[in-house]
């Protein structure tokens, strides 16, 4: 009796499984949507990051792009040159032109040559500094040092020198913008990955004042703005401040005067690594 | 009189008030150079109206008031303009400031009435002289009083809260205010009820002010229907919301202003500075800072011109004792540290407090327990150990579901939090993260 009540109970549940299986695969088969393998191939091998600079969501919305043509595998700012063209040949189609951009940063002011004149004993986030009293750097416009760019960098291409410095790596930014987001002060920019002038400092002091918070600020003397092209830099609050739609016009030489260094010519690698004076030195750039 | 009115929650931090309750208010000599900010109340910052070089006389407007919720700012001491540029300011940041550098052999005195006498005007002309007079708040939020004079016309008020709780251990100045002051708190209340057409007043001070409460009691006026209430000595027992639940009963709703409940708040030294603009002429170009603190040779509370810096104000102190290691504006609860010396003394400013190194000890902070003591302490009902976890985070649109923007950065769950986590410090990081890029 008991057996045979398991054996009755094993047969029901099995044709029950029996039904429903045959109804999914009646399902499957009327309600199939057609995807492009093409789709699933070609995020196979992108990064898979999903930092977004390219303008889509993520990758994969990315690679949908691609396969309808909205999209160019250059647009992808992780893959080196040899992954954009397998994804080119892949699909068929021109591999666009790479544009490279990276984050740069607008301030030099590292512990080695900027005052600190109070301690910070907070919570240790660069945002909950600047929320309270400014941290402990004299120059109220300058980099915090409590890395909320590294935490927020997804890529591993920011990482804090010696002097508590943002680096980024060229190589490994994608021009993402989360670091431009995290930082409270705003001293992050976007900008193309080609020979550039950059002034390392967003104070608005001026002078004597400027220099006496920073060694490396920009006490707004206006001597690059003889020294560079007409029009291209002009000083505004204290600060030089260099016209970017005049981008033919840049020069390595308007940073030849620069009294602290403020303005530099950089090509690669923004040098703002270590305790000793490449920061400020504007000839040596990276190979 | 009604005793031990109330709140619920809250904290009970040593007053620390012995070091200053006793010392009566005096003025210290000018100091060199004044300098100005244009922002030292809450709104639009005032618009400059002088010009480097300028020479102003004491009260001279310097910048305008730039809208309705805005305050002109005055030039508190004769000299000329010496500088206007970006100069510390409280919050941290460099701010435009005026620099004013002092004219040592000026009689520093008016030319004339600059402020009109307040009898026979109208509640608007009243409402108008106090913007033009630079009259703030002077608690530390430094609301501009004409404001709060002027309720919307669909708010009936009926009752003028006068706050003489000075809930922030060290803080003296209010309560040297109503000792002093008292007959000119009165006046202020009397303009107040007359500008807002009510007629009822309720002064409520805490319970660890005997002295305040009897002569309070004993000047109030008779023809005016005044209240004098001790309350509990209980921190935040001075925040708007928290003393109108304690003397009035009423809760004011979540997001929404005292006028909602028919009610006015106003500090004690707010309306002394209120009948001091009209009964002197002078709009409001000094104030009464409480400088205490084991750090501080000699605590005092004095009256200096507004931009006095703080250089100068730690000099009339006495100097700063041999293991001063850190200077607060404002409170030890709400208060915040400042870097400069050079940081200006604010219309708002109440008070410096100079902690000594034993008092101020750097300190570990460790996981959160979940002892929930925080929710205990919390006067408004919010989960800080819940909102701690979102800011760190920085998950800011979930701590605006959890009413992120009812906290008041009181810092009562900060105080009782025994793994010493920065919670109202995370909260003023969420604040101000939120106020840079709106979350939707």
């Amino acid at each position: 009796m008991d057996l045979y009540a398991i054996f009755q109970s094993i047969l029901i549940l099995s044709g029950v499984c029996v039904v429903f299986g045959a109804l999914i695969a009646l399902a499957h088969s009327r309600f199939r949507v057609f995807e492009d393998p093409r789709i699933e191939a070609a995020l196979e091998l992108l990064p898979r990051t999903n930092c977004g600079a390219c303008g889509s969501p993520g990758c994969r919305p990315f690679a949908e792009g691609l396969v309808q043509g909205e999209q160019q595998p250059a647009s992808c700012t992780v893959m080196g040159p040899a992954e954009i063209e397998d994804v080119a040949q892949l699909l068929g189609v021109e591999a666009g032109e790479a544009n490279k951009r990276v984050a740069r940063l607008l301030c030099a002011g590292g512990s080695h040559v900027a005052v600190q004149d109070a301690e910070y004993r907070g919570f240790a986030s660069c945002k909950a500094a600047a929320s309270v009293a400014g941290g402990g750097k004299g120059c109220t416009w300058g980099c915090l040092g409590l890395a909320d760019c590294e935490v927020a960098c997804d890529l591993d291409a920011i990482h804090m020198s010696a002097a508590l410095l943002p680096i980024v790596d060229p190589v490994r930014c994608t021009a993402c913008g989360d670091c431009v987001d995290a930082c409270p002060k705003d001293l992050f920019v976007i900008m193309p990955l080609e020979p550039h002038l950059i002034v390392q400092c967003r104070s608005e002091l001026e002078g004597e004042e400027a220099e006496g918070l920073c060694q490396v600020a920009c006490n707004g003397c206006g001597k690059c703005v003889l020294d560079a092209a007409e029009g291209l830099i002009d000083i505004v609050e204290g600060l030089a401040v260099i016209d970017y739609t005049k981008h033919g016009l840049e020069a390595p030489g308007a940073t030849k005067r620069c009294p602290t260094g403020a303005i530099v010519w950089v090509e690669n690698a923004q040098l703002l690594e270590g305790t000793g004076g490449s920061a400020t030195d504007a000839s040596q750039t990276a190979e | 009189m009604r005793r031990n009115s109330t709140f619920h929650s809250g904290v009970h931090p040593d007053d620390a008030k012995e070091l200053t309750a006793a010392s009566p208010i005096r003025r210290l000599p000018f100091p060199d150079e004044v300098v100005l900010p244009l922002q030292q109340h809450t709104g639009a910052p005032a618009t400059l109206i002088v010009r480097v070089g300028d020479r102003v006389e004491r009260g001279d407007m310097i910048a305008a008031a730039e809208g309705f919720i805005s305050s002109p700012v005055h030039a508190s001491a004769a000299g000329r303009v010496a500088a206007i540029g970006p100069w510390p300011h409280p919050s941290g940041q460099y701010q435009t400031a005026v620099r004013i550098a002092v004219d040592r052999y000026a009689a520093q005195t008016p030319r004339r009435r600059l402020v009109p006498n307040w009898e026979g005007l109208s509640p608007k002309e009243i409402v108008a002289a106090v913007q033009q007079a630079g009259v703030v708040g002077l608690g530390g939020a430094a609301f501009p009083a004409h404001v709060k004079l002027s309720p919307p016309s669909d708010q009936v008020i009926d009752t003028l809260l006068v706050n003489g709780c000075e809930c922030e251990p060290y803080l003296t100045s209010d309560h040297r205010v109503m000792v002093e002051y008292s007959e000119r708190v009165y006046l202020g209340i009397r303009i107040m009820l007359d500008c807002l057409g009510i007629r009822r007043a309720i002064v409520g001070i805490e319970q660890n002010k005997p002295d305040a409460i009897a002569t309070m009691t004993a000047a109030a006026p008779v023809d005016l229907d005044i209240e004098v209430c001790g309350l509990e000595a209980k921190y935040p027992q001075g925040a708007e919301k928290m003393l109108i639940k304690s003397l009035l009963d009423r809760e004011v709703p979540s997001g929404g202003l005292p006028g909602k409940v028919g009610v006015v708040v106003q500090n004690v030294g707010s309306v002394a500075t209120l009948a001091e603009v009209f009964e002197t002429g002078l709009p409001l170009i000094e104030r009464i800072v409480t400088v205490t603190g084991p750090g501080v040779r000699e605590p005092g509370n004095w009256i200096v011109p507004v931009g006095t810096k703080l250089r100068d104000l730690l000099a009339g102190s006495g100097g700063l004792a041999d293991d001063a290691s850190e200077i607060i504006f404002g409170g030890p609860m709400m208060g915040v540290a400042v870097a400069s010396l050079d940081t200006p003394v604010l219309k708002g400013t109440s008070g410096v407090l100079v902690l000594s190194k034993g008092e101020a000890p750097p300190r570990e902070d460790y996981p959160c327990i979940r002892c929930g003591r925080c929710l205990d302490a919390c006067p408004v009902f919010l989960n800080p150990q819940r909102l701690g976890n979102l800011a760190t985070s920085e998950r800011w649109p979930e701590m605006l579901e959890n009413h992120l923007m009812d906290c008041m950065l009181c810092g009562c769950c900060s105080y009782v939090c025994p793994s010493n986590i920065p919670l109202s410090h995370l909260f003023t990081t969420a604040k101000t993260a939120i106020r840079r890029r709106p979350v939707a």
